[in-house]
């Protein structure tokens, strides 16, 4: 594949993304700080994400795996993670972290697991997602091009 | 506050400190600051930002931190930041939720940014600290009528700089001369006259002390300046410092006290205090905050600037009518130690031990002129202290008692409504409308909710004896008047009747409660200001800036 083809594929995955429902503006504005001063900005930081979502995931497991459950404590976590999602836009981790709230105002045990699962499928169907975008993009930089400008 | 090494102009380089827990946001934030050509130093916890900023407090303009941090609330560093270090904080949150943007705004945060914060936004914070440069110029140079005017003014052409062209290239050359000169005399006279003072954690020590050793009822700035006994430090000083330092301990006993019964913020701002909330609901009688006995909703209100305001009024006569209104005035003390100086300085009676001051009806008679739509009024209005109160600034206080903090009384001005409710209901449309009088503009605003059905006759005329006698019939249809609380100008004038009469200013804004949402009354509320500014107190001001910054 050439450098076109590959970018024409790069935005058109890009689109379904935004699309679907995946990403929000927010992304966006992340491709855009990207320049030639830091070519992996987009990269690095939905790695950071990734690392700090995993971490709050699991303790969120942890908390609510619990025989007595912290809510202020899960409250704080699903805080945390509808933040750091907020940040890249993803959009449809944040949404469940909305509902997900919602379970712990209420102390609803059953419901914060069922968000819990729910988020954790949106999330790693997220991150597959955006696996799959820059892998695409260092085949476009692999043969010599760059991923074209949003 | 200068970088002295720096070559390009401000706001290039401005020292951001971000904190944040989240290392996303973090990331994020600095690649954004950085584009916005600022200097950018991030921190993931807020007691190392805390410690950071105590060993270095020269060297950051301004801190941007999130309100939700396991080490320590965001709210409690902003506190910090504010007592210790006067430096302008921005918060920021996913959360959007009003009591905690309120709360914010409370604890002394300059402005609240919601996540996720694009680029535009922080493209503009270096007018904070433009901003506090301007108000120190103020503090260090004395402080009085005219040089809140001059700052009220310089705001405003900060605000103009801004929306004319973000600041960076001005169209008017004559501003830019002015900014320009402005600035230099920022540097000259921080470095020339006196030094700002940094409250170090020692010299708070020390000051603490002082108030503990003379007990904290009979504290005086000059008492402690005495004890403190420090080379270098005014009394004007420890006044501000002290102001501020009783604010951070009502602030602290009010959220003890939410603790302890269950009172927090977010119970003050829900729809259960009713005189406290602007006017979301929308058949709220007018005269329920009478009734209510000045009922103050608990925690949101600093004491202090309740008393400015109508020392203010005192001062300020203002002249509609030969009639006599009577304000009376009950608001709670917030177990705040007494103030010994009010009573020397003021003819205010205050009563600390019931917790209340009440400002009996000599101190707030106010007598009344007709008025005339002449340009003169416009000297009258400029003489009026409390438009520069308005504007006052937390840091702004030469008198102990004259710190307007933040804006967070603006809510309480709700329960004056007494009294500018109390327009004759039959003489409203007696009125010209067209008449750039305040008077005339509350008449308005009362008509409007005659309009809305909202405002019960016997209610409004119940004392409405403060109206002007002026008798000329204008033959305003009703749809006229409705639709004047939209007509821009005219909503500007009501907002600077506002900024003259004290004790019916507030009250005219919130006068809108019936008949707008908040919203609404906020983007009032704003273009009262600029119009304010650039309209009215055009004539005076020039002359007061060549006195005070020029000469």
């Amino acid at each position: 594949m050439d450098v076109s083809q590959l970018q024409r594929s790069w935005v058109e995955f890009l689109t379904a993304l935004f699309n679907e429902g995946f990403l929000d503006s927010q992304f966006n504005q992340l491709l855009q700080l990207q320049d030639e001063s830091n070519p992996n900005f987009v990269a690095e930081v939905v790695t950071d994400f990734f690392h700090d979502s995993e971490r709050l995931l699991n303790e969120l497991t942890g908390v609510l795996d619990q025989q007595i459950v912290d809510f202020k404590k899960v409250d704080s976590h699903v805080h945390q993670l509808k933040g750091s999602s907020a940040s890249i836009g993803v959009e449809r981790v944040k949404n469940m972290c909305i509902a997900f709230k919602a379970f712990c105002e209420e102390s609803n045990r059953e419901g914060c697991l069922r968000c819990l699962h729910q988020v954790k499928q949106e999330y790693f169907l997220v991150k597959d997602k955006l696996q799959t975008l820059f892998m695409l993009e260092q085949q476009i930089v692999a043969a010599g091009g760059s991923p074209p400008l949003m | 506050m200068e970088n002295p090494s720096r070559t390009e102009p401000f706001p290039v380089g401005l020292r951001v400190l971000v904190v944040d827990d989240d290392p996303t946001w973090l990331k994020i934030l600095e690649k954004m600051l950085r584009k916005c050509s600022y200097d950018v130093t991030t921190c993931g916890l807020a007691t190392v930002a805390l410690s950071l900023l105590r060993e270095r407090r020269e060297k950051f303009d301004i801190v941007i931190s999130d309100v939700n941090m396991p080490d320590m609330d965001g709210f409690k560093l902003l506190e910090q930041v504010g007592l210790e270090m006067d430096l302008p904080v921005i918060m920021m949150s996913v959360d959007g939720e009003t009591s905690r943007v309120m709360k914010g705004v409370q604890h002394g945060a300059c402005d609240y940014l919601l996540k996720p914060i694009r680029m535009k936004e922080l493209r503009n914070i270096w007018q904070h600290v433009y901003r506090k440069k301007i108000h120190e110029v103020r503090e260090i140079e004395g402080h009085d009528i005219s040089e809140d005017m001059l700052q009220f003014r310089n705001c405003s052409e900060d605000f103009d700089d801004r929306q004319s062209s973000g600041g960076a290239d001005l169209s008017s050359v004559r501003k830019r001369k002015d900014l320009d000169t402005s600035d230099q005399e920022v540097n000259d006279s921080a470095a020339v006259k006196k030094a700002r003072v940094v409250w170090s954690v020692d010299l708070h020590q020390k000051f603490v002390n002082a108030v503990n050793q003379i007990g904290f009822d009979k504290v005086g700035p000059k008492k402690i300046l005495d004890l403190m006994n420090v080379r270098g430090l005014t009394r004007e000083n420890v006044a501000s410092h002290l102001q501020k330092y009783r604010l951070y301990l009502s602030r602290l006993q009010k959220q003890h006290e939410g603790k302890n019964c269950g009172a927090n913020m977010q119970s003050d701002f829900s729809p259960k205090a009713p005189q406290a909330n602007f006017g979301l609901q929308n058949s709220t009688p007018v005269n329920q905050a009478n009734t209510a006995g000045g009922y103050v909703p608990v925690g949101i209100h600093p004491t202090v600037p309740i008393t400015q305001k109508f020392q203010a009024q005192n001062r300020t006569p203002v002249h509609v009518d030969n009639e006599k209104s009577t304000v009376a005035l009950h608001i709670k003390d917030q177990k705040e130690a007494a103030r010994p100086d009010i009573s020397n300085s003021r003819k205010l009676n205050s009563t600390p031990l019931g917790g209340v001051l009440s400002f009996k009806s000599t101190a707030t008679n106010v007598e009344y002129k007709p008025v005339e739509p002449s340009t003169s009024k416009h000297q009258n209005l400029t003489g009026g202290i409390p438009i520069s109160q308005f504007m006052q600034y937390p840091k702004h206080d030469h008198e102990p008692y004259s710190l307007l903090e933040d804006y967070s009384h603006l809510p309480l001005s709700s329960q004056l409504h007494q009294t500018q409710r109390e327009p004759t209901f039959t003489d409203y449309k007696s009125h010209n409308n067209k008449t750039i009088m305040p008077v005339t503009c509350t008449i308005d605003s009362v008509s409007v909710q005659v309009e809305r059905g909202i405002v019960n006759p016997q209610e409004v005329n119940r004392s409405g004896s403060w109206l002007p006698p002026i008798r000329e019939p204008s033959m305003k249809t009703d749809t006229d008047l409705i639709s004047l609380p939209q007509d821009m100008p005219l909503c500007s004038l009501q907002n600077i009747s506002c900024f003259e009469n004290v004790g019916l200013n507030s009250m005219d804004i919130f006068q809108y409660d019936d008949s707008m949402s908040l919203t609404e009354f906020q983007s009032n509320w704003y273009e009262g200001l600029e119009f304010n500014t650039d309209y009215l107190y055009e004539p005076l001001e020039y002359p007061i800036i060549d006195d005070c910054l020029f000469a």
